[in-house]
């Protein structure tokens, strides 16, 4: 499947002075990034730091008080249709129908989405995402690991150009995360550009061209994984020289002395 | 609009055949009601204008069936929001009426099987009906504008409760509702303030017209003021109802 293709050459993804708050929370004062087509950008923060608002906003669900953001050129808020045309989302819990098999959850999205031959797309997922010995079976009654890869594939029916993924291996086991690590690097391969949430640096690391670190409401670093390594202070004594890992560089920046795990 | 509405309908009718014991928890209830009123109570009170007690029960029981029916719509509604598929669909490009229509639809379709099935059982039970065809139309009419006007009161818990319960809690007062009207005894023996209140709310109203179209009558004024119930009540739902999905999804 190739990417739908865009007319406009903007970059995928800007978001621009975006603030959010939630009565007297605070969330966002003041979020700037850029995502370029085709790449793999990670917007890395704690739990709580904002990421899941950050991204309702640039996928329509949530109005931000201030800033804009818009996705292939579109303003999410003055063109939401077009947005909700080029993006897709995979949110942090697995939006699956559990009484729909999982082939009937792919073709209601690929009728909703008004794709052409909704059973071929579908039964094209369900082998690319390893689901077709289960495709028959309510997706009540697969593991977790199963139910993300469905929910991902739900989300690249009609091959949007944009998707979204929020904490995608969040509970899931070292074998599903690294299922889901595959598939993402598959889809990135394909040319779909690709943002997703994080708590966790190793994974920001293993998969993304892009970092960007929110914190405390806004973006604290911003950049390729050398150009982060760079930001950090040289190693003094050491027995053995290593690489500084992106933890390391989290915690100098923030300066914080502890991180839950 | 009509498209994505029919996609949808097509998805929850699927939760509902596929769980078909949905529809049998929903009769068994008004069932159990029927068969005591007509045969433990329906002595007692069959002084009811001497006329076939069934026929005199149907209505309410067919409404109450409906009260504890739009509950599911609710819960289904709860569901989609609690896991996250009404988050999808709001990220798709789809009307977004279509989604709230869709629930509307999917409780519209098997309340009234349920109520077939209710139906059916009256016959077994002596139901005798003098309706012509225009006769069975209205009675029809009006159940269905009932469960439009309950189903679309259903939505807003649906989208609005933090709990399951909290979900289904508002269809207990409705259930309710029938005992207080002329639904299962004429109203003129009741207490003054109860009497009353059972004059005066929309139930009565719907009960007497559904009542007098089955006995083959025209109900006059009966009908004018429950249809200014129903629709009142059901412009008013259906308005907070689109106001807060709008909210949810800015
Ligand atoms: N709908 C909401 N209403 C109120 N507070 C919210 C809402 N959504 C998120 N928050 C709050 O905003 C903050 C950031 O949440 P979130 O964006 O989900 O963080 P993250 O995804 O990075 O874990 C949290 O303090 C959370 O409690
Ligand atoms: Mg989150």
């Amino acid at each position: 499947m190739t990417p739908a293709t865009t007319s406009t050459t903007a970059p995928a993804i800007t978001v621009s002075g975006l603030r959010k708050s939630f009565g007297d929370n605070v969330v966002l004062r003041g979020v700037d990034l850029t995502v370029q087509r085709g790449e793999i950008f990670a917007l890395l923060g704690a739990n709580g730091a904002g990421k899941t608002t950050t991204i309702n906003v640039l996928s329509t669900l949530l109005r931000p008080d201030a800033g804009t953001a818009t996705v292939a050129g579109h303003d999410v808020a003055a063109d939401a249709p077009a947005v909700r045309r080029t993006i897709s989302l995979t949110g942090q819990f697995a939006a699956v129908d559990e009484i729909l098999t999982g082939r009937e959850n792919l073709e209601l999205v690929a009728r909703l989405r008004r794709v052409p031959e909704p059973r071929r797309v579908a039964t094209g997922l369900l082998e690319r995402f390893g689901l077709t010995e289960a495709a028959d079976r309510r997706s009540g009654t697969y593991s977790g690991g199963m139910k993300r890869r469905l929910d991902i594939a739900m989300s690249l029916v009609g091959a949007p150009s944009v998707v979204v993924l929020d904490e995608p291996t969040t509970g899931l086991d070292p074998q599903g995360r690294l299922e889901v690590w595959a598939t993402i690097r598959d889809l990135a391969d394909a040319g779909t550009t690709i943002l997703l949430t994080t708590q966790y640096l190793d994974e920001a690391e293993a998969l993304a061209h892009r970092i960007a670190i929110l914190h405390g409401g806004t973006i604290i670093a911003n950049g390729t994984l050398a150009e982060l390594t760079a930001l950090f202070p040289p190693t003094t004594v050491e027995y053995v020289e290593k690489k500084p890992t992106l933890e390391e560089i989290f915690l100098a920046i923030t300066g914080s002395e502890t991180r839950e795990s | 609009m009509f498209h994505d509405t029919t996609a949808l309908t097509g998805r929850l009718m699927k939760q509902i055949t596929r769980s078909p014991d949905t529809i049998i928890t929903v009769a068994i209830t008004p069932l159990a009601l029927f068969l005591l009123f007509r045969y433990v109570f329906g002595g007692a009170i069959a002084g009811s204008g001497g006329a076939n007690y069934t026929n005199y029960l149907l209505p309410g029981i067919l409404l109450i069936t409906v009260a504890s029916g739009v509950a599911y719509t609710a819960l289904r509604l709860y569901n989609d929001r609690t896991k996250g598929i009404n988050a999808r669909l709001a990220t798709m490009p789809i009307a977004r009426s279509a989604v709230l229509w869709s629930h509307v639809l999917t409780s519209l379709v098997s309340n009234l099987v349920t109520a077939v099935i209710i139906v059916a059982a009256a016959f077994a039970m002596g139901l005798h009906p003098h309706a012509s065809v225009g006769g069975w139309l209205g009675f029809v009419g009006v159940l269905v504008l009932f469960t439009l006007t309950l189903t679309w009161l259903a939505v807003i818990p649906g989208l609005t409760a933090s709990s399951m319960e909290g979900a289904s809690a508002f269809s207990y007062p409705l259930i309710f509702l029938p005992f207080l009207s002329s639904a299962f005894v004429p109203t003129d023996t009741m207490p003054g303030p109860v009497r009353w209140f059972a004059q005066h709310q929309p139930i009565t109203s719907v009960v007497e017209s559904m009542r007098l179209f089955l006995d083959g009558r025209a109900p006059g004024d009966d009908l004018w003021v429950a249809l200014a119930w129903l629709v009142g009540l059901g412009a008013l739902a259906y308005a907070l109802a689109v106001r807060i999905d709008r909210r949810a999804h800015a």
